[in-house]
């Protein structure tokens, strides 16, 4: 009982003269938030410890000597509290002054550029000019990484890039290193990013309040394919992409706009646009087809997906003994890339050399994945260039395109049909769901009826099944962010749990939530796209992949089966151990 | 080839790392606890001088703390080396008093004529210099210590002789 009430207990106290009621343990930057007041801070992450970095959110508390950090500060009964008084404003002008004085001022030419939490606070608290000069520092740019750019001067030291990487994907790849006005985000041993363990997950990037980590560009690339009369350029973009580029171009959160996207693409250029979600559909063929195969013939299990880049790099660092449990197959735009320069090439007869595939994703590990050297094919690339959510938005602006008013138009075919089953992979959960829909039929020879198993969707980290398909239990598990799937693969390598198929995303609720997605993704947000990414589905008469049309078409005219020779060469790949840093 | 232990925990990686026994003496007297990534770190560069990289890869693995944490703490504290020391440690005190006598005058002429900024080792091994805040021997400032020997009073002037009185001795 004693629980009980300690959880109930409230304390009241008055934020800027307003008398407010919260509960015990609150602290004083979420109290206000609940009263409405926004106080700002540089380096306050939802859900990781707070560390009081960056002293933005500081306010001043009736009878404290000093002003207090209201991030780690908890209310106390009567407390009486200024979040905006004139000594609490000289103080954060104060302190942004310091801040900016070592700042590298490249605003203007800075990728952050309208999206730097710096820069908006600046503007906030009229910063006109610095009156403070003193050293500089002049680190290189780490431009090591396929996937992302470290440029350590920009970086204010706030720490919520070390907090991402470390609490919420356990993964370490980066720390504070050294002291005072040395100090540096860095890897380990002065390494560099692309030799170090990152996984490429683009979720520091997400958190940084400046342009000191962004993503490695591509648009420079692509708008040279594209002017190039020579090439065929093909775009592909991933399931998330739909319910997010509208967000990103000015819609509402969640907005669905799969025709808005393929009209998009035609206008910046692209000679055709096939849609990713037909090779989920493909995957799910050869993946499913596996999965099958490793129960029926004592394989290795559990079966892990690998779909998602992050975890894979993830697999290899931390988990080498495990390798044999990924799924083969490539993940579903590596496929459509090899599909196109195969399967297509010939059908519409033209030379594979001159194709250049673009695919468009939520997710900057792609990145590294689409070089990954394995990842091609009579030595042509899967997939030449890849681009974020964010690239597209900044291509689509440069090139004045009025997003919200396009027409819809179709994804071109054969590449362009997709299950809903295929348009889930964005999820958490929805390659397992999209697996499960079709292994059922691929066991038993029959069709389920009821294909929504809710059990594995939502935003929980690990989420747990049991689906009887005729008298054999299949199973199954499904865990997004890293620091969730460690916890998973430290049950599944102590015997502690069983599985027979597993699902893992790197970034926490799925592709949605991914590395490459806009900045401004937080919860809210990520809930909206995940409701429209069932929507999606739901809408759909065409639910299942294996029912997929256009892929039973690549079947016959091209692959012949599921898991075959061609199959073998073009749609599955391995990996390797990587040394641990 | 990649190296781990065995008893890392983090990961299901198998035994492939023999450590040296004055290593894993070292680590049996501690605890694979957080709280003992300094204590470890002293004791390992007590007995080897500095911190090497494989070293410090193995502590993290044996405490099962992240190499970046691990580097991170060991780069943080002024105490702690990752390079080896050379032959001479030349100490240059910047405590209040030398201070005030130019002990700064002093350190920079060390540093030209070694051609190393304090924390660094030379080239050629020879010679590490480092600042402390106080030697203990205000009356005699500015002073600096080479190994165990006190040079008090010093002059920009001394300092080619003295350096080159440790070069010859070797």
């Amino acid at each position: 009982m004693e629980t009980l009430n300690r959880v109930d207990q409230k304390v009241n106290i008055n934020i800027n003269g307003d008398d407010v009621s919260v509960s015990k343990g609150t602290t004083i930057l979420d109290a206000s938030k609940k009263a409405g007041i926004k106080i700002p801070t540089l380096c306050h992450l939802k859900d990781c410890t707070p560390t009081g970095a960056c002293r933005m959110c500081i306010v001043e508390v009736e009878g404290a000597r000093n002003l207090v950090a209201s991030c780690t500060n908890p209310v106390a009964e009567g407390m009486k509290i200024q979040t905006h008084s004139n000594r609490v404003i000289d103080a954060r002008k104060t302190i942004l002054e310091l801040m900016i004085a070592n700042h590298p001022m490249e605003c203007l030419k800075c990728d952050r550029n309208g999206f730097c939490d710096l820069q908006d606070l600046a503007e906030e608290y009229g910063i006109t000019e610095v009156p403070y000069q003193g050293r500089k520092r002049h680190n290189p740019i780490d431009l090591s990484s396929p996937s992302i750019i470290r440029d350590a001067d920009k970086c204010i030291l706030c720490g919520k890039c070390v907090k991402v990487c470390e609490q919420v994907q356990s993964v370490n790849a980066i720390e504070f290193t050294k002291r005072g006005f040395e100090s540096v985000v860095a890897p380990s041993f002065n390494c560099v990013l692309g030799e170090s363990n990152c996984i490429n997950c683009g979720q520091c990037i997400m958190v940084c309040p400046t342009g000191a980590l962004t993503e490695k560009g591509a648009i420079g690339d692509v708008r040279a394919a594209l002017k190039d009369p020579t090439k065929i350029v093909i775009a592909q973009p991933a399931p998330a992409i739909r319910v997010t580029i509208g967000e990103a171009m000015g819609m509402e959160a969640g907005a669905i706009s799969t025709g808005k996207l393929v009209t998009s693409l035609k206008k910046l250029g692209f000679n055709q646009v096939f849609d990713t979600d037909f090779a989920a559909d493909l995957t799910i063929m050869e993946e499913g087809s596996e999965l099958v195969h490793r129960i029926t013939n004592n394989g290795v299990l559990p079966m892990m997906t690998s779909c998602s880049p992050g975890w894979i790099k993830f697999v290899e660092h931390f988990y080498p003994s495990l390798i044999p449990n990924l799924s083969t197959c490539k993940s579903p735009h590596q496929m459509m890339g090899a599909v196109i320069k195969s399967y297509w090439a010939k059908k519409a007869g033209v030379d594979p050399k001159n194709i250049y595939v673009v695919s468009i994703m939520p997710c900057t590990a792609k990145k590294f994945e689409a070089q990954r050297p394995e990842l091609e094919n009579d030595g042509l690339r899967d997939v030449d260039a890849v681009l974020t959510t964010r690239e597209l938005t900044k291509l689509l602006k440069t090139s004045g395109i009025n997003f919200k008013n396009l027409e819809d138009s179709e994804f071109d075919s054969p590449l362009g049909m997709a299950s809903g089953a295929g348009d889930i992979f964005g999820a958490s959960g929805g390659v397992m769901e999209a697996a499960l829909r079709s292994a059922y039929f691929l066991i038993t020879g029959e069709e389920l009826e009821n294909i929504d198993f809710t059990g594995v969707r939502g935003l929980d980290g690990v989420k747990e099944a049991t689906v009887n398909v005729k008298g054999l239990d299949v199973k199954i598990a499904v865990a997004s962010s890293l620091g969730q799937a460690r916890k998973l693969m430290d049950k599944v390598v102590s015997g502690e749990a069983e599985y027979h198929f597993i699902e893992i995303m790197t970034c926490a609720g799925g592709c949605i939530a991914g590395g490459g997605q806009p900045l401004n993704t937080d919860l809210e947000r990520v809930k909206a796209r995940l409701q429209s990414t069932y929507a999606i589905d739901a809408k759909k008469e065409l639910r299942k992949s294996h029912k997929n049309t256009e892929v039973q078409k690549l079947y016959e005219e091209f692959l012949g089966k599921p898991l075959g020779e061609v199959s073998h060469k073009l749609l599955h790949t391995h990996y390797h151990e990587r040394e641990m840093k | 080839m990649v190296k781990r232990m065995s008893n890392c925990t983090s990961c299901n990686c198998k035994s492939s790392k023999n450590l040296p026994e004055d290593l894993v003496k070292i680590f049996e007297k501690y605890t694979k606890k957080r709280e003992n990534v300094i204590p470890l770190l002293q004791d390992v560069q007590e007995k080897y001088g500095y911190l090497s990289k494989e070293n410090l890869i193995s502590i993290s693995e044996y405490l099962n703390v992240p190499t970046s944490n691990v580097y991170g703490v060991a780069t943080f504290y002024n105490q702690f080396r990752l390079v080896p020391l050379g032959k001479h440690l030349i100490r240059v005190c910047r405590g209040t008093a030398c201070h005030v006598k130019g002990s700064d005058k002093i350190l920079d002429k060390i540093e030209s004529e070694l051609n190393i900024k304090a924390g660094e080792t030379t080239s050629d091994e020879l010679f590490s210099l480092e600042t402390v805040a106080c030697v203990g021997a205000c009356s005699i400032a500015p002073v600096i210590t080479v190994d165990e020997e006190f040079y008090g009073r010093l002059q920009q002037k001394d300092i080619t002789a003295l350096i080159d009185k440790y070069r010859k001795s070797d």
